[in-house]
């Protein structure tokens, strides 16, 4: 990649202290994302995705240990400081939630919400920001959006809700959205909405993105890249054709089989995967997948496999035991 | 109106549902929940029952087992009224029917061992003696893919969702059910326990013989397992019809819309920009004639103006659209 990069996640580790122990939720991931471009990053619950995406907000839990760099338009966010940092966010650097319910304030309007951002980051005076915020109403589809604006969040639905978030979100036009599940909390065609949005924004404002999922679906048509993660490592990072057609890992290939296909005929039996996913506070020797592998040889069990190119840079996996392409390709 | 007879299902019905109506009181206003459904299972066979949040589902599969009365309409499970039953007949006929819900953590007791939980049924349904119990919830732990040995005597936090799932799943088995109403038993699970679960309700539907009324969201997890698809949308059924029929000729516009609506884990399908307009009315004043009508690109005058009724578009299909995609048979 030879464009410098918006964002650059550099070895970044998270180490959360539980009463149980030391609970690794994020272990030395590298990540890039161009202007303008869309990563996903997919996995299930626990692996880490949300907790990545917090320590690129510098938003984690406060017991949290964070190593690594997190680079943002040449800076490191980490251990910015805090004023820096709070300005950052919100105007260049901005974050979408799964629950629009608990990421806007209960007992404030939309309006009030919107505006205070407004004001805040761009310094529009009152009558500039409410016609401001009107305007971004309208962008993200909410009909009446005048009088959207005094209405509270309660008053609307989940999808207006997740508008409203969107709207907040992009207010400042930043550089980069991080939408953290956005549709996880909606019905099938209000995520199918609420995913357009995204799409036609982020194409409009040039604004980069990275769309955290567990749904290898919602990334397939709208994303440029993803990295798949598991047990808090990246164990697959492809330019999204290659990902879904080449790829190495054998968890990529066993989430994408174990999703029920629309064209199946039904009571057609699924490939499950095995097992569950590693006890996070425990030490993981080897492949955190190999328990659950079926290619895992004696040496994916006491080694831990790094991030090897496939046949390009671009493309990276973490496996001994690679799936062959021509044999897993489909043209 | 006349109950629909659905050809495929009449030649053995289990469950029959017949005009079915379930409203909720709210601050003095009705929800109109479930509105005038009719549908029959056949012994042996998987009903899918999908729509989004709100379109009754949930209640329809509640009002089956009566842990939601009916305001009219009559539920016969193997030809007896469940709606006419009280107490202890009820509670017989309840042995009968099972439900799965859809989050397995919060439907096990938390303070119980999972030993406990199991026999609890067997408590009620008046089997005395330990032993045999014991030996039941051995069985039927087995049978779910659970190591009695390790199982019985732990409590529900030291199990994953998955598993707890499971467990839900071998209490509603050991009574030896003939029907079981799954509602939307694998949402709350991870893809890969997903599939899991969905194998073992499959593999438990045949090695019990059971009739399965399956309620979801996904469309594609409904799929994988029923052999008829239903679809409500705000407490009316739009269409039901043989699941490949179903979704390879969907004949209302609401299926065709949901259906578009999945994403399709395949780069190569550039997902169509939404055809989706609009949200869901509130089911406290459902709009008139068609309630689908509000965000159908179809819609015209007639139906603002006149409930459409289920009728046959093809063998076994039936749809309630004055504008069906697909001809009327």
């Amino acid at each position: 990649m030879t464009e410098p990069a918006l964002l650059s996640v550099e070895g970044v580790s998270v180490d959360l202290p539980t009463p149980r122990g030391n609970l690794r939720a994020v272990d030395q991931v590298d990540l890039r994302v161009g202007a303008g471009r869309t990563l996903g990053v997919v996995g299930e619950s626990g692996c880490g995705k949300t907790m990545l995406s917090r320590a690129i907000l510098q938003l984690l839990p406060r017991k949290a240990r964070l190593s690594g760099r997190v680079m943002f338009e040449g800076q490191d966010l980490v251990g910015l400081d805090p004023e820096r940092l709070r300005k950052l966010r919100g105007r260049s650097l901005a974050v979408v939630f799964q629950d629009p319910m608990t990421s806007l304030n209960p007992v404030l309007t939309i309006g009030t919400q919107l505006i205070e951002t407004l004001q805040e980051h761009l310094e529009l005076d009152g009558n500039a920001a409410k016609r401001r915020s009107a305007e971004l109403l309208a962008a993200v589809g909410i009909p009446a959006p005048e009088q959207r604006l005094t209405q509270y969040p309660h008053q609307l639905s989940g999808g207006m809700r997740q508008r409203v978030a969107i709207a907040i979100a992009l207010s400042c036009e930043p550089k980069l959205l991080i939408a953290d599940e956005p549709t996880t909390a909606l019905d099938v065609t209000i995520q199918a909405q609420i995913l357009d949005l995204l799409a036609r924004e982020q194409r409009r404002r040039h604004m980069a993105m990275i769309l955290i999922t567990h749904d290898l679906g919602v990334v397939a048509g709208r994303t440029d890249e993803v990295a798949v993660m598991y047990a808090g490592r990246v164990v697959e990072r492809a330019p999204t054709p290659a990902l879904f057609k080449k790829m190495r890992m054998p968890y990529t290939e066993a989430l994408l089989a174990a999703i029920p296909k629309i064209d199946a005929a039904p009571h057609t039996l699924l490939p499950a995967i095995s097992g569950r996913p590693p006890d996070p506070t425990r030490p993981i020797w080897g492949c955190a997948f190999s328990p659950r592998c079926r290619y895992a040889a004696s040496q994916c069990h006491r080694e831990k496999p790094s991030l090897a190119a496939a046949e390009s840079l671009h493309h990276q996996y973490a496996c001994f035991h690679p799936i062959e392409v021509a044999a897993g390709a489909s043209p | 109106m006349m109950p629909i007879s659905q050809p495929s299902a009449s030649r053995d019905p289990l469950l029959k549902v017949e005009n079915l109506v379930v409203e909720y009181a709210v601050g003095g206003k009705t929800i109109h929940a479930v509105s005038d459904v009719s549908l029959q299972v056949a012994r042996g066979e998987t009903l899918g029952l999908v729509g989004e949040s709100g379109c009754g589902k949930s209640t329809l599969g509640r009002a089956v087992l009566q842990l939601r009365r009916a305001v009219s309409g009559r539920v016969l499970f193997d030809g007896q009224d469940l709606t006419a039953m009280q107490g202890d007949t009820l509670r017989q006929m309840r042995r009968r029917v099972q439900l799965i819900f859809q989050d397995p953590i919060a439907s096990l007791n938390p303070r119980r061992r999972i030993g406990d939980i199991i026999a609890e049924p067997l408590v009620i349904s008046g089997i005395k003696d330990p032993k045999k119990r014991e030996q039941l919830v051995r069985d039927v732990l087995s049978a779910v893919g659970l190591d009695p040995g390790l199982v019985v005597g732990r409590l529900p936090h030291e199990f994953s969702g998955g598993q707890c799932q499971r467990i839900c799943i071998a209490r509603a088995l050991v009574l030896n059910p003939e029907f079981i109403i799954c509602d939307e038993p694998v949402s709350a699970l991870d893809v890969s326990i997903r599939a899991q679960i969905l194998n073992l309700l499959e593999e438990m539907k045949a090695r019990y013989g059971l009739t399965l009324l399956f309620i979801a969201h996904d469309l594609a997890v409904v799929k994988a397992v029923s052999d008829r698809v239903a679809v409500m949308y705000l407490g009316r059924l739009c269409e039901v019809g043989p699941s490949e029929q179903l979704f390879a000729h969907p004949a209302h516009p609401y299926t065709a819309l949901l259906i578009e609506a999945i994403p399709v884990p395949d780069p190569d399908v550039r997902p169509a920009e939404s055809v989706a307009v609009g949200e869901p009315p509130s089911p406290m004043s459902p709009p008139s004639g068609c309630r689908f009508r509000t965000r159908c690109p179809k819609a015209d005058r007639r139906c603002s103006d006149e409930v459409p009724e289920l009728r046959a578009v093809a063998p076994d299909q039936f749809v309630a659209c004055h504008h069906p995609l697909i001809a009327a048979a």
